[in-house]
């Protein structure tokens, strides 16, 4: 056991190595909640019958191995490229439609550019989503609020002008623009 | 054998250049030349002003955000969204090569940002006016 220990960081080296950055980290998720679901365990936790919370849950994998250029390039001007596996594919529909107005700016697009990155996301939207929601912000989500709340996060870190908003993910979460939220990769502002 | 290599050499540094420096469709004289060409259809019209484009860029237009809300006071300066805090690379050309080199580029921004700091799209004028200022801006 102890052997293994020692050999952890050259295993983990190769093993980063040979599955490819990019893959490795689209489908980090190890917050050791996958098993949630099974064994009725949800429903004895008293979260109701749509699974977890609440059927509002963010996607696996969070963001696909095989990225859409015009996504990266047009979504990450004003803030990061969210993963599309933050929101069911319905909050895509609705933010794509609304982007002259987007959140109090002017996000437009031309019909082309829409109509590629929309399909981009809606094709990778949450397939952990059951709820018959579709919020507009990821914070509205039940998933996100969870794991958001004053136990997990305490309020003064939202305060942090580091920080500023929550639309700023990559204020703790080093490596959100490459679609990795794993726990091993949050840094709180300091 | 040489030879070879060297002729793959040569090729690999000249397609390393093309790569390194992307071939810019427009200068941003070029563009600035685009809305000299719109707005002269405009009454009036008497050229384009770098001192009242400098005005235009550090007022507020009735709305909550100034072109500086963004951009900050120095267009040679990175700046910061005002709500997201993102990262935002100088405005100025003569700071970040990139700027005002693509026109379709250039007029998504114009729209998107007068629409955030107006509330209506910018005349050629005003744009003219613009870039004819942060034109001026020495890094």
């Amino acid at each position: 056991m102890l052997k293994t220990y020692k050999k952890f960081p050259q295993v983990a080296v190769v093993a980063v190595l040979a599955m490819g950055v990019a893959v490795s980290v689209a489908q980090a998720d190890d917050d050791g909640d996958d098993d949630a679901r099974g064994a009725g365990r949800s429903e004895s936790r008293g979260e109701g019958h749509s699974g977890k919370y609440g059927g509002e849950d963010r996607g696996k994998p969070v963001q696909p191995a095989k990225l859409n250029a015009k996504w990266k390039q047009e979504c990450s001007n004003c803030h990061i490229a969210y993963s599309p596996g933050l929101l069911p594919a319905e909050s895509w529909r609705k933010v794509m439609a609304g982007l002259d107005k987007h959140f109090g700016s002017d996000a437009s697009l031309d019909a082309q550019e829409n109509k590629e990155i929309t399909a981009f996301l809606v094709d990778n939207a949450s397939n952990r989503w059951h709820a018959p929601t579709a919020p507009l912000r990821i914070t509205e989500s039940a998933w996100f609020k969870s794991k958001h709340d004053s136990h997990e996060i305490s309020p003064s870190v939202w305060k942090d002008p580091k920080v500023k908003s929550a639309a700023n993910c990559q204020a703790c979460h080093t490596t959100a623009e490459s679609g990795d939220y794993s726990e091993r990769n949050i840094k709180m502002p300091r | 054998m040489f030879r070879i290599s060297s002729v793959i050499g040569l090729v690999s540094v000249t397609v390393m250049t093309f790569v390194a420096q992307p071939a810019f469709a427009q200068t941003p004289n070029e563009v600035l030349a685009s809305f000299k060409t719109a707005a002269a259809g405009e009454p009036n019209f008497q050229g384009f002003s770098a001192a009242r484009g400098e005005q235009f860029f550090k007022a507020k237009h009735g709305k909550e955000w100034s072109c500086t809300s963004c951009h900050t006071d120095n267009p040679a300066a990175p700046g910061k969204h005002a709500d997201t805090a993102k990262d935002i690379k100088p405005i100025a050309p003569s700071a970040n090569a990139e700027r005002f080199t693509d026109m379709a580029k250039v007029e998504k921004w114009f729209k998107r940002n007068c629409n955030d700091v107006l509330g209506r799209v910018c005349t050629p004028q005003e744009k003219g006016d613009v870039l004819s200022y942060l034109l001026t801006v020495k890094k």
